[in-house]
């Protein structure tokens, strides 16, 4: 993996780069990981996958916990990994994150020193180091994430800095293993500490003496609130170098990934997409307006908030338009905001995947407008003008209801 | 009529037909699946189209609870509404109540059921179901008819068989767009010869564009199932497509084409796949089955779909029944499997090889040579030797 910088924004961290791997493989950053349900997108076959924009869509996440049950690690690593089990073209990247969210939970009270602890569908497992890269040498992702002791922000000051101990021995029992050496996926240190900066700090430095190929910040959406994490970025941030990749996970609305960014975060996974797309929301707000073009391709519609629209709102009922009109995506190139009402009515699968289909598109879009706004030297105008028509949408909603 | 059905070849009864209809040319033998809610389980148009569906079958009963009918005509019609640029059939809702609801009951002016929605009786007749069939749209749409269970014996199932045909012409008469819409009779007369004979020459003498053979695939024994099929497909035109209803399983597709008829229409692909079964030329695959774990093998090694070429049995066992995208590439393959089973029922017929097609056909799923004995049956009346794929029994 080679990880190049070519953008910082004037003022601010947000920074643009390009992530290299193999000799096909480069993805321009701030990115987005697609989450996966063992390997694909929830609702998203590869065959409705090639309809997303490329290279963008190329980059996944997955848990190796997700497959604790039925195929063995000796058969995943005997038929060469997670790429080809989960079908997937050869240039696209898989990066290992054990916490995803949504099947792997971390549960950081049955935690001790040995491992860590995730709530999964076969159950509550312990995850020792050891077992952990046993998962990775078999799944041969491309990037990997060491194993965290992620705690919730609300804990002692003491679990807190157990969790930080743990999590700085478990980077090295992953990246001293035996088999760390037949892995050949690039490895991101996780860092913890929670809410308390000195932590994030203390953790940063001692993960940034590590022989590591980029950072994963972890322990973010389990808590803490919005404002307390631009210091707890900036700790970690100034504590690592410069020139390897960050990601961070838990950070999924807009908003919250315009702040990541700012602090100077180049990889986002989060839920957010699947989240929305399960509660029936559809991501509309305008992507050409900030700074970009003249033109508003936004729409106005009641039960909006700005951003997003629910569709199983029966104002979509008779409703023959696409869910946004300047969209390129499959679904609304194909099919109108009443037939995905209709389907939601009755509880049909298509409704997900065509929502999913969407809110990929789009959330993607969204990540290419700001990779250009850093580029162009406006990231900090174009964060700005998002947070203010934001706001201003709230408020029209509040003054209309 | 607004369909045009050309034989483009034969064997002795069975028959491979370019069928035109409204929005698209179709090739029979042909499967149809069934997308209850206006949706296919679990694929978008685009894929069915990939995978070569030609007619896809809605239901009358749901899709006029939900989103009803007129939303659906206000919207320009169901193709648009689902966007499937083919062929679509409906189904005259009738038979969805009589199974679906328990209170349903019919008279000489209809199917009177208990409203889903708030307890009312309403009244389904045969007026009424043209007229909503007429609003949706489809290429193909169904008399209302008296069902009755195949296993019902007595003067119920003669009474049925005479209201049906009683009622085909108050659907004929309510028929408003028979320029764009064809209306098709459905045969009926349970196990008894002599009431499909009666209701066959009933519907002959008007004149449809096409015909179903129905109240089959409702538990009968096998023997009778083909029979029925055969008798009917016997007396129908020949110049005329026949349907037989609810049918199914991959080897009563080839039973019935080899007997003369052209369409089918079952759940059973697409359900069957939710429940992590795959449909292969051996029978099925159990994709559930503890063996199927660090199987890494495709599902079926000479399928050439798009699941089939990129995924192992090991894959597809961890995710069905867990995860979405396991009933999703299950019901893709399925779906494949059944529309391949139609083009080379077509291709054979065309191409004259036929017999060798349903005897590879019948090698691989009765690698020891037990066809059962209703197929063999069938295939005597059909004119199709499958002695080559039936071992004689051991004489020990
Ligand atoms: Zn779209
Ligand atoms: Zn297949």
């Amino acid at each position: 993996m080679k990880f190049r910088l070519k953008a910082f924004s004037n003022g601010g961290g947000a920074r643009a780069g390009v992530l290299q791997l193999g000799s096909n493989c480069s993805i321009e950053t701030p990115a987005l990981l697609l989450t996966t349900i063992k390997g694909l997108p929830a609702f998203i076959s590869p065959d409705l996958l090639s309809s997303l924009p490329t290279p963008d869509s190329r980059l996944l996440q997955f848990s190796p916990l997700h497959f604790l049950e039925g195929i063995s690690l000796k058969t995943i690593s005997e038929m060469g990994g997670l790429k080809h089990i989960a079908g997937l073209r050869q240039d696209c990247i898989f990066n290992a994150v054990p916490r995803d969210s949504i099947i792997s939970l971390p549960d950081f009270q049955s935690s001790n020193k040995t491992g860590a602890s995730f709530d999964t569908p076969s159950g509550r497992r312990l995850i020792r180091p050891i077992d952990y890269m046993e998962m990775i040498s078999s799944m041969k992702p491309d990037m990997w994430v060491s194993l965290a002791d992620e705690v919730p922000s609300w804990v002692s000051e003491k679990r807190n800095t157990t969790s930080v101990d743990r999590t700085i021995t478990w980077l090295d029992d992953c990246i001293t293993s035996n088999l760390a050496s037949i892995t050949f996926g690039a490895v991101f240190g996780s860092i913890v500490g929670g809410s308390r900066i000195e932590e994030r700090r203390r953790c940063a430095q001692e993960v940034a003496k590590r022989n590591v190929s980029g950072f994963y910040i972890a322990g973010f959406g389990l808590g803490e609130s919005i404002d307390e994490r631009p210091d707890l970025l900036g700790a970690v941030i100034e504590s690592i170098p410069e020139e390897k990749p960050r990601q961070i996970s838990g950070l999924g609305l807009p908003e919250e990934v315009l702040q990541g960014v700012a602090a100077g975060i180049d990889l986002f996974d989060s839920t957010y997409i699947y989240q929305l797309t399960l509660g029936g929301f559809a991501l509309t707000f305008p992507l050409k307006k900030f700074g970009m073009h003249s033109s508003d391709d936004g729409p106005s519609d009641i039960g909006s908030d700005g951003t997003k629209i629910n569709l199983k709102a029966t104002i979509y009922r008779k409703d023959t338009s696409p869910i946004l009109e300047s969209c390129q995506c499959y679904t609304c190139q194909n099919h109108t905001k009443a037939y995905i009402n209709h389907l939601f009515n009755v509880h049909e699968m298509l409704a997900q995947i065509l929502l999913e289909i969407h809110n990929t598109h789009h959330y993607l879009g969204f990540f290419r407008v700001i990779r250009k706004a850093i580029v162009e030297g406006k990231f900090e105008h174009f964060r700005q003008s998002y947070i203010e028509t934001r706001r201003n949408s709230i408020y029209a909603t509040a003054l209309s209801a | 009529m607004a369909l045009r059905f050309e034989i483009l070849g034969r064997f002795n009864r069975a028959r491979a037909a370019r069928f035109t209809l409204p929005h698209f040319v179709c090739q029979t033998p042909l499967f149809m699946p069934v997308g209850t809610q206006g949706t296919i389980k679990g694929l978008t148009t685009s894929q069915l189209e990939d995978i070569g569906c030609q007619i896809i079958l809605g239901n009358t009963y749901h899709l006029a609870l939900r989103p009803t009918s007129e939303l659906i005509d206000e919207l320009g019609g169901l193709h648009k509404f689902m966007n499937w640029p083919r062929a679509l059939l409906t189904d005259s809702g009738g038979f969805q109540m009589v199974s679906l609801l328990h209170l349903a009951d019919i008279t000489e002016k209809g199917v009177t059921f208990q409203s889903p929605v708030d307890g009312k009786p309403m009244l389904l007749t045969p007026e009424e179901s043209i007229q909503i069939q007429n609003r949706i749209g489809a290429d193909i749409i169904m008399a209302l008819d008296d069902v009755v269970k195949t296993t019902i014996t007595g003067p119920r199932i003669e009474e049925a068989m005479y209201r049906t045909l009683r009622w085909i012409d108050r659907c004929i008469a309510a028929h408003k767009k028979p320029h764009v819409q064809n209306l098709f009779g459905i045969v009926q007369g349970g196990l008894d010869p002599v009431l499909r004979d009666i209701c066959v020459k009933g519907l002959v003498e008007r004149n449809l564009p096409g015909y179903a053979i129905g109240g089959l695939a409702g538990g009968e024994d096998k023997d009778s199932f083909w029979r029925v099929v055969a008798q009917c497909t016997a007396s129908l035109p020949e110049d005329k497509p026949r349907y037989v209803m609810g049918v199914g399983y991959p080897l009563d597709i080839v039973v019935c084409s080899a007997l003369g008829a052209d369409m089918y229409d079952c759940v059973y692909p697409t359900r069957t796949a939710r429940f992590g079964t795959a449909l292969v030329p051996e029978g099925v695959l159990k994709l559930k089955h503890k063996a199927m774990a660090d199987d890494t093998r495709p599902v079926d090694l000479t399928c050439e779909c798009m699941v089939c070429k990129n995924y192992s049995r090991a894959y597809i066992h961890i995710l069905v029944t867990k995860d979405a995208m396991g009933s999703q590439l299950l019901s893709y393959h399925n779906l494949f499997y059944m529309m391949k089973l139609s083009r080379d029922l077509h291709s054979s017929i065309v191409e004259g090889r036929f017999p060798e097609f349903v005897c590879s056909f019948l090698q691989k799923m009765f690698p020891e040579g037990d066809v059962p004995q209703w197929v063999c049956n069938a295939m005597e009346v059909a004119g199709i030797d499958i002695s080559s794929c039936c071992t004689p029994l051991p004489s020990s």
